[in-house]
């Protein structure tokens, strides 16, 4: 039986790591709504984007001369997994997943021979595939210093998957992230962008208009691809920084309603070993007179 | 009023513009272009350079560079990859933007030392960049680049 300083050390304790939980809770709702209001905003960037690039794609995709970002190399030996995490942790099951979701990936690759290679965005995701597919990895792109992603965070990414591209380092490319669906879940998700793939919009009328393409249509869509590689994994990063949020809010809500059953459950204890011994002190007085 | 047009400007990061205007000037990658309402349906590159809107009530200016245009019989939609309204256009932000520009140049000179076409695009983009700076008003030898 503990001592009732003891307990009250422990209900001070767990009283002021509820504070925390709270403030985190609420530090988290305020950056998901900013996060939230960035994906909106890069929303018609996005639609407009594939929308075109859907249209031109369609066109290229048949004859030979498609570019190899488009059409592949023809071969689907090496595969490169971008897995996309959170720099912090306490936040529920986000990354857990997101590299559960890869790990999965990443075993049915290798069991069917494939070459895997492995480009971690973000600490934690490192961290924890780093014990058994350490041997994959091949880079690592850090965003420790990022407060809000911006366009030039994503471009950076891209880059690095571009030039890997380039250098025939890998064949099919797919990366890993968290799609924000509300504030309690988000679904980790796998996209393969390259070959890019572009999803027209509802409104597919844009995409069946004849258009004049200056300089050609080749030339255009050479300079598009890899604008849109960078496109797709800015989305998928402003998905992520929104999902990381919700799943941090709700953990540490889930953190500080916690704290307060296991204060409530304390202090009833607290007062129970003090009225117990309040009692034996009276007994004993009592007992103690009576024997006189 | 049939001789509008819907004008949009969006940069990944945010939308920039959305309104009517009467006449679009656009930096395209092989000439400046105007859209009035009725151009023929035109996707363009653009250059980095300075686009014009004209419209009731006065011409918006802003720096955009890379990404593409869509032009259509109604509407204008432009795709920056990064662009300001002029007037947020510094020499400061100028002078990241020539460096980065430079350090891409540089780069280009390193990895393909002997093909010369990615040279010739960083080398274009600089010059473009000089042009946008010259245009506007800004130093583009203020920094110093060798």
């Amino acid at each position: 039986m503990p001592s009732l300083k003891d307990l009250k050390n422990r209900i001070a304790s767990v009283k002021s790591t509820r504070k925390i939980t709270k403030a985190m809770q609420m530090v988290a709702a305020a950056k998901l709504r900013r996060a939230q209001d960035a994906a909106e905003a890069a929303r018609p960037y996005t639609e407009r984007f594939n929308a075109v690039m859907a249209g031109l794609s369609q066109a290229a995709e048949g004859s030979p001369s498609a570019p190899k970002l488009l059409a592949g190399t023809g071969s689907d030996n090496t595969h490169l997994l971008v897995v996309m995490t959170a720099e912090r942790g306490l936040c529920g099951g986000f990354n857990a997943n997101i590299a559960k979701l890869a790990r999965q990936h990443a075993k049915k690759l290798l069991a069917e021979g494939k070459t895997v290679k492995i480009l971690t965005v973000g600490k934690k995701g490192r961290d924890s595939m780093r014990r058994d597919l350490g041997d994959h990895f091949v880079g690592h792109i850090d965003m420790s210093g990022v407060k809000r992603m911006s366009y030039a965070d994503a471009q950076k990414v891209a880059k690095d998957v571009l030039n890997r591209f380039d250098a025939s380092e890998f064949d099919i490319a797919t990366m890993f992230f968290a799609r924000f669906e509300n504030v309690v879940s988000q679904h980790p998700t796998a996209q393969q962008i390259i070959p890019a793939k572009f999803e027209a919009a509802a409104d597919a009328n844009t995409a069946n208009m004849l258009y004049d393409y200056e300089p050609s249509e080749e030339a255009i869509l050479a300079d598009l691809l890899p604008r849109g590689v960078a496109t797709q994994i800015f989305a998928a990063l402003l998905e992520n920084a929104a999902s990381e949020q919700g799943a941090r809010m709700s953990a540490m809500d889930n953190a500080t309603r916690n704290a307060g059953d296991m204060i409530d459950d304390l202090t009833i204890e607290y007062n129970r070993s003090r009225q117990a011994k309040i009692t034996n002190e009276l007994i004993e007085i009592i007992s103690g007179a009576e024997a006189l | 009023m049939a001789d509008t047009l819907q004008f949009d400007l969006v940069s990944p990061e945010r939308r920039l513009a959305s309104v009517e205007a009467s006449e679009v000037q656009i930096p395209g990658a092989d000439g400046d272009l105007t859209a009035m309402a009725g151009h023929a349906p035109t996707i363009t590159t653009l250059r980095p350079g300075v686009l014009k809107v004209v419209r009731n009530g006065g011409t918006d200016e802003y720096v955009v560079l890379g990404g593409f245009a869509e032009i259509t019989a109604t509407s204008v939609s432009v795709l920056a990859e990064s662009a300001l309204p002029r007037g947020e256009m510094t020499q400061e932000v100028f002078n990241t933007m020539m460096s980065d520009a430079h350090a891409e140049m540089t780069k280009a000179k390193e990895v393909f030392d002997n093909e010369p076409g990615p040279v010739d695009d960083a080398a274009k983009l600089i010059a473009d960049m000089v042009a946008v700076g010259t245009h506007i008003g800004l130093d583009p030898k203020q920094s110093n680049f060798g």
